[in-house]
């Protein structure tokens, strides 16, 4: 079992021009069209099944949880806007009081709840509404049935995806302590990928195996100087930081995105347990070559297509690294909102030579690239996507990346899948 | 403070969005930042339009704070006038920038434009989506409709006013009356927002009058053309065949012609007077939604389908008195709100059989196993149908019949399910053949059955036997509770402590006088 196909040891030796980092020309200083870190409600409300996440802020914040998410299809969701009024503006006092009144109200009409996040919005942080403060009074309040945290998804200071890593953050510091060793997933990951990996880590031999967020709030996983963290999700650089003050070490790695990702962040963590690669290659080969199968038939459609990101949800850089490596797509530009270059630093080691990363770009300036350009895939947002089309160019609209499983060996060809289907469906249509 | 799970109407500025997005040649400025331009999927997912929303946003982020986000803004308006080469501009701010209080109008009047520039104030933190829209619209027609040219010897001419993107079948809704309107010798001037160019609101004024199809966004608007350039307005939203009519009327007074003696009558006419329509006498309806909407289903559904409005509501607190005017009318009390707890409580309560509302309705509806069908905004994707779907005129009142009989379970089925209630498959919990297994039933929501609980049954109200509850159970559950509660009514007047069979139907009896 010696065989085991060997990824670039030294990647970065084979870049012969490093990818060009942002933020580049390119980016300038024009509109950013992306979500705001709400957004991330619409899924960590369904992830942690006993949370409710009531956001302080405007009916802007209400409409777009409403509009963005989709949410009808939920008979209620478990989660609410508190919204400002002319007399919360009036004075501060008086919005703590009626914050009281609303939360009260909420948890009467919801005895299941057990924790509750007071997430702050663009309105409440330019009014310095200190919900952190209000957290704790209102846990003192409604102790012990409910706990009470705080984080803030405004569009002044996260986008998208670093509203999940806001509300992550916020919960570190009420995980137990731990003094043994363990493995921490960290990042909301759905309930089959998370399956997956406990089954792959037993068949390691790492473990104990805990995650982050768990699937209820009451069973919080414990954290310590022992605890070993590997990230699961790429935008998570708060929630890591909070873990390191508690103790634990982070086990870097590329994400688990396709065949060569997963391969690569699971090698990462039994190394932290002293199990070798090829021990690790040994095992996974089974799963490994199903999902080399599927890709293999998946590439062919794929191979030498041309695809440009737009910033979005900070998944760009590892997609980029799994189309462009298991399936020959060539990246053009790949668009981040925000580029933490070092939990990004073993992803930036894998994209191909002279791969233009940016970050942050002007949406208007990145329009005109892409028509210049014309790649034959675009990956953007749910504002652009139709326009583009309607230009003639294939997009993937990037929303439906955070909402499938696409983590691990069984999802690589699902995931591979997300960017072929506008292309078979594009030849569908014109046959 | 208001706590809300979801909502009927967006901010303010997602009006002057609406307006913007609806035109041709203008550009909107807006002082916001990153997170509030997911109003543009709005536009592009929900509508499909093939176009972003001609709007730009700041973008300002919490480290511009403490510069210049003024000096940002100014950028912003330049770039925007400077790429997009925009006939007229507007400029605002979005709830966050509200606060900041940067006065966007003032601003971009330093900058000198070259085209009209129309500041907009859209209170956030007061007002509401609607509002928004009329305000800009209204704002947009004061700056910009010039007086009426001379008038040579020409036809009639008349403005239809109020359509906006993301409204509920706007679209289709103006091709049609455009149509209603010119077959009576009548010209169209100018439609006005949706598709309508800065230059054509310079010329609103040649009109001789003005058609209002949704006083939500243009009524503002209308009364300042009638002000100013002594233009009248409708009145009549001609939703149904009879408000058609109605409306009909009122456009050839307006317009000095005679009155067509003969207009439709619309096949849905004739469909409600079909013997298979019978069945729907009495229906219970609920209907709730924008005032346009829910008034013109009220006046349909009461007097060309012939159902019972036992619910009438609306969310547009604006029109909230011409709302009360006519549930009095059917002897109701109106529901003015925009909680949408409080609607699915009345809803509950009102039992009915038929809801016409919005997809929050929609969804209220099918949590109760009750048929429903949407008529007004908010909109979903599914409000913008690939094939032509007015509201309006005689092909809107054939459109509304389909749309609002078809998910009702037909006159036969209905009896065959009473006959035979306890059919493992034809039982009255099912939902209508004809629509498949359908939407979960009452038992199947998962959530207490609230008007299947007896209300008193704890403080020594009269008991059921067995055999009593199990024929209770034949009754359809949408008359269940009441049928229910009338029987414990009945007895508990009448000193009977066990309701059996016989208490039942002396009750139906009693009640049925």
């Amino acid at each position: 079992m010696n065989d085991a196909p060997a990824f670039p040891a030294a990647p970065a030796a084979d870049c012969a021009v490093p990818p060009g980092v942002g933020p580049s020309e390119a980016a300038g200083r024009g509109q950013r069209e992306v979500f705001c870190g709400l957004t991330g409600i619409v899924w960590l409300h369904r992830k942690i099944q006993d949370a409710f996440f009531l956001v302080v802020g405007s009916r802007t914040c209400a409409h777009l949880l409403q509009s963005a998410a989709g949410v009808m299809i939920f008979a209620e969701p478990r989660f609410a806007t508190a919204i400002l009024g002319e007399r919360d503006l009036a004075g501060l006092a008086d919005a703590n009081e009626e914050l009281d009144r609303v939360v009260g109200r909420l948890l009467e009409r919801r005895p299941e709840i057990r924790l509750l996040f007071l997430v702050g919005s663009c309105p409440s942080e330019v009014i310095k509404l200190d919900l952190a403060r209000a957290a704790q009074r209102l846990g003192r309040v409604h102790s012990p049935r409910v706990r009470v945290l705080s984080y803030s998804g405004s569009g002044i200071e996260t986008t998208f995806t670093q509203g999940e890593d806001a509300c992550l953050a916020a919960l570190v510091p009420d995980m137990p302590a731990a003094s043994d060793r363990s493995l921490l997933v960290v990042g909301a990951l759905a309930e089959i990928v998370e399956d997956q990996m406990r089954r792959l880590f037993a068949r390691i031999g790492v473990g104990p195996v805990a995650f982050l967020p768990p699937r209820k709030a009451s069973e919080l996983p414990a954290v310590g100087k022992a605890t070993r963290y590997i990230l699961a999700q790429p935008f998570l650089a708060d929630t890591a930081m909070a873990l390191e003050r508690r103790g634990a070490t982070r086990i870097a790695a590329p994400f688990p995105l396709g065949v060569e990702g997963t391969t690569l962040w699971l090698r990462a963590a039994a190394a932290a347990w002293g199990i070798a690669a090829d021990k690790v290659d040994a095992v996974v080969a089974p799963d490994r070559a199903r999902a080399e199968a599927v890709l293999a038939a998946k590439a062919a459609d794929l191979a030498g297509k041309r695809v440009f990101f737009f910033p979005d949800s900070q998944l760009e850089l590892p997609l980029a690294r799994f189309l462009a490596r298991e399936l020959g797509m060539v990246p053009l530009e790949v668009g981040t909102p925000y580029l933490h270059r070092g939990l990004m630093a073993d992803e930036l080691a894998l994209l191909p030579a002279g791969t233009e990363a940016v970050e942050a770009q002007d949406v208007d300036a990145g329009l005109d690239r892409v028509r210049a350009l014309r790649p034959d895939l675009t990956v953007c947002g749910l504002g652009l996507a139709n326009p583009l089309e309607a230009e003639g160019l294939a997009t993937k609209w990037s929303i439906e990346l955070l909402f499938s499983p696409i983590q691990g060996y069984e999802q690589a060809g699902d995931l591979a899948e997300l960017f072929r289907r506008p292309l078979t469906r594009r030849a569908r249509l014109a046959a | 403070m208001e706590l809300t799970l979801w909502t009927y109407e967006g901010p303010p500025h997602v009006g002057a969005m609406r307006v913007a997005a609806s035109m041709r040649d203008v550009h909107f400025v807006l002082h916001a930042p990153q997170g509030d331009t997911y109003a543009d999927l709005l536009f592009t997912m929900i509508e499909r339009n093939d176009r972003r929303p001609p709007v730009t946003y700041t973008t300002f982020q919490a480290r511009d704070l403490g510069g210049d986000t003024a000096e940002l803004f100014k950028d912003a308006v330049a770039a925007a006038r400077a790429r997009f080469a925009p006939k007229a501009m507007l400029v605002g701010a979005s709830c966050t920038a509200e606060l900041l209080q940067d006065d966007p109008g003032g601003l971009a009047r330093t900058l000198g434009l070259d085209v009209p520039t129309i500041p907009l104030e859209l209170p956030s933190y007061s007002k509401k989506e609607n509002w928004g829209a009329a305000e800009t619209f209204y704002r947009i027609v004061r700056a910009l409709a010039g007086p009426a040219r001379p008038r040579g010897a020409r036809t009639r001419t008349c403005n239809i006013l109020g359509a906006t993107s993301l409204g509920f079948r706007n679209r289709d809704d103006v091709v049609e009356i455009r149509r209603l309107i010119e077959s009576l010798g009548i010209a169209v001037g100018v439609a006005a927002p949706a598709g309508a160019a800065p230059e054509d609101i310079a010329r609103l004024g040649d009109a001789d009058f003005n058609v209002v199809l949704y006083p939500e966004i243009a009524l503002p608007a209308a009364k300042y053309l009638e002000k100013h350039f002594g233009q009248p307005y409708t009145r009549t939203i001609p939703i149904g065949a009879r408000a058609t009519r109605d409306f009909v009327a009122e456009i050839s007074a307006l317009a000095g012609i005679d009155p067509v003696p003969d207009m439709g009558p619309s096949r849905a006419d004739w469909y409600a007077r079909s013997v298979d329509s019978n069945y729907l006498t009495g229906k219970r309806v609920f209907i709730f939604g924008d005032a346009t909407h829910a008034l013109g289903a009220a006046r349909v559904a009461a007097t060309e389908i012939g159902f019972d409005v036992v619910g009438l509501g609306t969310y547009s607190r604006e029109f909230a008195r011409e709302v009360r005017a006519a549930a009095a009318g059917y002897g109701i009390e109106a529901l003015i709100a925009d909680d949408y707890l409080e609607v699915e409580a009345a809803i509950t309560k009102a039992q009915p059989e038929l809801v016409l509302g919005t997809q929050m309705e929609r969804h209220i509806a099918k949590r109760l196993g009750v048929p429903c069908a949407v008529i007004s905004a908010p909109v979903h994707v599914q409000d913008f149908p690939a094939r032509y779907s007015p509201q309006m005129g005689f092909e809107g009142a054939n459109v509304l019949f389909d749309t609002w009989i078809h998910p009702l379970t037909m006159g036969l089925e209905e009896h065959l399910l009473s006959m035979f209630r306890e059919d493992f498959e034809f039982h009255g919990d099912a939902a209508p053949s004809h629509l498949g297994a359908g939407p979960g039933t009452l038992a199947a929501a998962g959530k207490p059955i609230v008007i299947a609980t007896p209300p008193a049954a704890a403080n020594g109200s009269p008991a059921w036997t067995a055999e009593a509850e199990s024929e209770l159970k034949k009754i359809p559950f949408f008359v269940r509770g009441k049928a229910r509660r009338n029987c414990e009514r009945f007895a508990a007047e009448r000193g009977v402590s066990s309701i059996t069979v016989e208490t039942l139907y002396d009750a139906k009896a009693h009640f049925s006088r």
